[in-house]
Order: C-alpha cells, then sequence, then structure tokens
C-alpha cells in the first residue's frame, strides 16, 4: 500500500531533517534524539487514542501490551511484535525479529551505531500510547543485529 | 435533547462544560462533579466483576428529580458526562449510547489536532458545534 511507503520516506525525513537542523553539540548530547522521541510522543497519544476507540475495556497491563504488540504493531509497521516477554513486575521487552524501520538499511555492522536514531521515534511511540493509557512508563531500544531490534519497556509504578 | 455535556480529564479536571440554560450553570456543574464518584466506582466494580463487561459506555449514573446523569469512560480514563432531562422519556438507552459514540469520535478528531495539546481545555469549533447539535435536537 501506498501509505506504507509514505511513512518510512517522512520518517526518513525526519530523522534527517532533525539531525540537520541540529545547532552545534545538538547530536552528542543527545538532544535531536530527546526531539524525535517527543515527536513520537504526541504522534503515540493522538494514534491510540483513535485505536482504542472501539475496542472493549483493557483488564490489567499486560492486556494493554498485547494490545500495542498485535493491533497497534500491526496499524503501524504491517506486523506483529515477534516475542513479547516479562518479568510480571513491569518490564516488558518486545522483539521485532525485522523492524519496519530498519529494513532498508544494510544488514551488516556498518550503520549500527546510526541504528538508534531511527528507533527513537518508535520509543516515542509506545511510550505515549502507554502514556494516555495511564501508565507511566520508560521505554528504551537496543539493536545488535539489523534488522532485528528489541524494545524494553519498563513501567514506573507511582 | 441533553442539557449538559461535560468531557473530563484523566486527573478529574474539566476539559469541557457546557449546559443549556445559562442561569443554572453552576447546577450542572455541581452534578457532573458528584457524578464522577458514580463513575470511579463502576469502573472499580468493572475490574473485578466476572462477567466480561467491558463496554465503554457505562449507562444510568444517577437520577436525580428533574435530570438523569449517564455517564461513558473512554479507554483513556477520559470520562464523559451527559445529563438529560428526564421528562424527555422518549429518549432510549441505544440513543444515549449513539450519542456518546458521537461524542467521543469528535474527541478522537480534536485529540488527533496537531494543535490541540493533550490536557487543555477543548476551544475547537467542531466539537462545540457538535455538542451544540446534540443539545438543540429537542429544545
Amino acid at each position: 500500500m501506498a501509505d506504507e511507503a509514505l511513512f518510512l520516506l517522512l520518517h526518513n525525513e525526519m530523522v534527517s531533517g532533525v539531525y540537520k537542523s541540529a545547532e552545534h553539540g545538538e547530536v552528542e548530547n543527545g538532544r535531536c534524539i530527546t526531539k524525535l522521541e517527543n515527536m513520537g510522543f504526541r504522534v503515540g497519544q493522538g494514534l491510540i487514542e483513535r485505536f482504542t476507540k472501539d475496542t472493549a475495556r483493557f483488564k490489567d497491563e499486560l492486556d494493554i501490551m498485547k494490545f500495542i504488540c498485535k493491533d497497534f504493531w500491526t496499524t503501524v509497521f504491517k506486523k506483529q511484535i515477534d516475542n513479547l516477554r516479562t518479568n510480571h513486575q513491569g518490564i516488558y521487552v518486545l522483539q521485532d525479529n525485522k523492524f519496519r524501520l530498519l529494513t532498508q538499511m544494510s544488514a551488516g555492522k556498518q550503520y549500527l551505531e546510526h541504528a538508534s536514531k531511527y528507533l527513537a521515534f518508535t520509543c516515542g511511540l509506545i511510550r505515549g500510547g502507554l502514556s494516555n493509557l495511564g501508565i507511566k512508563s520508560i521505554v528504551t531500544a537496543e539493536v545488535s543485529s539489523m534488522p532485528a531490534c528489541k524494545f524494553q519497556v519498563m513501567i514506573q509504578k507511582l | 435533547m441533553a442539557v449538559c455535556v461535560a468531557v473530563i480529564a484523566k486527573e478529574n479536571y474539566p476539559l469541557y462544560i457546557r449546559s443549556v440554560p445559562m442561569e443554572n450553570e453552576l447546577k450542572f456543574h455541581y452534578m457532573v462533579h458528584t457524578s464522577l464518584d458514580v463513575v470511579d466506582e463502576k469502573v472499580s466494580a468493572m475490574g473485578k466483576a466476572l462477567v466480561d463487561q467491558r463496554e465503554l459506555y457505562l449507562g444510568l449514573l444517577y437520577p436525580t428529580e428533574d435530570y438523569k446523569v449517564y455517564g461513558y469512560v473512554t479507554n483513556s480514563k477520559v470520562k464523559f458526562v451527559m445529563v438529560v432531562d428526564s421528562s424527555n422519556t422518549a429518549l432510549r438507552d441505544n440513543e444515549i449510547r449513539s450519542m456518546f459514540r458521537k461524542l467521543h469520535n469528535s474527541y478522537t478528531d480534536v485529540m488527533c489536532n496537531p494543535f490541540y495539546n493533550p490536557g487543555d481545555r477543548i476551544q475547537s469549533r467542531a466539537f462545540d458545534s457538535m455538542v451544540t447539535s446534540m443539545m438543540i435536537q429537542v429544545c
């Protein structure tokens, strides 16, 4: 579908746009990552409002995480999360073996250091979605081999 | 149809409230405010219930002499409260439900507007006119 390509292209432009407009020292101190993350946060808030409009009320935290892994991921990235793990104490690990936003890049080690900027927006997306559903969290991402990546969600208990 | 429509944020402060007879505004604010306890009660009871009753629409919260108060809670814990004239007996549950759905759709549009900051008061003209259309139908 066309909207898929559009999202990928827009995302690529967004990342390069943020990095191009970065002022002195902003790339090093992580300001760019924060900017992208915040963009994702707002988008996530809006999206989750729309996606959960017609669903039943969630039972618990795990129910919400499952929704993120299945419905949310399918709508945004056209595939489900491959593996969801949890320690039942507020830490969830979402593993995607072929993450959409990384598939355009060479699978070798060549661009591994650049991967983090292509994951920041998605981290924000998850965090924004969860926050709108009433769960405060910290989301981090890591990549060990190229199109696969892991998102770690740490729930902040009140 | 409805005499008062309110949208209450997750943290229980009003995002939007409008009532139709302007002179009694405070009375309606008070009514909506008291209804929040009933909303909380219903939502927490729903979590415990064995029956899988997980609809967003909460139904009648409480009736007063002249009015009926209905509630609805979205998945993002935003509450919609609607006060309806109880002399209007023709109004059935299904109609109330569809009014809430319309309200929810409009609210979603507001949330997805990039110029709206989540948590701010709703000042959208489209939302306003939708609420007006729900209020005028009978009056």
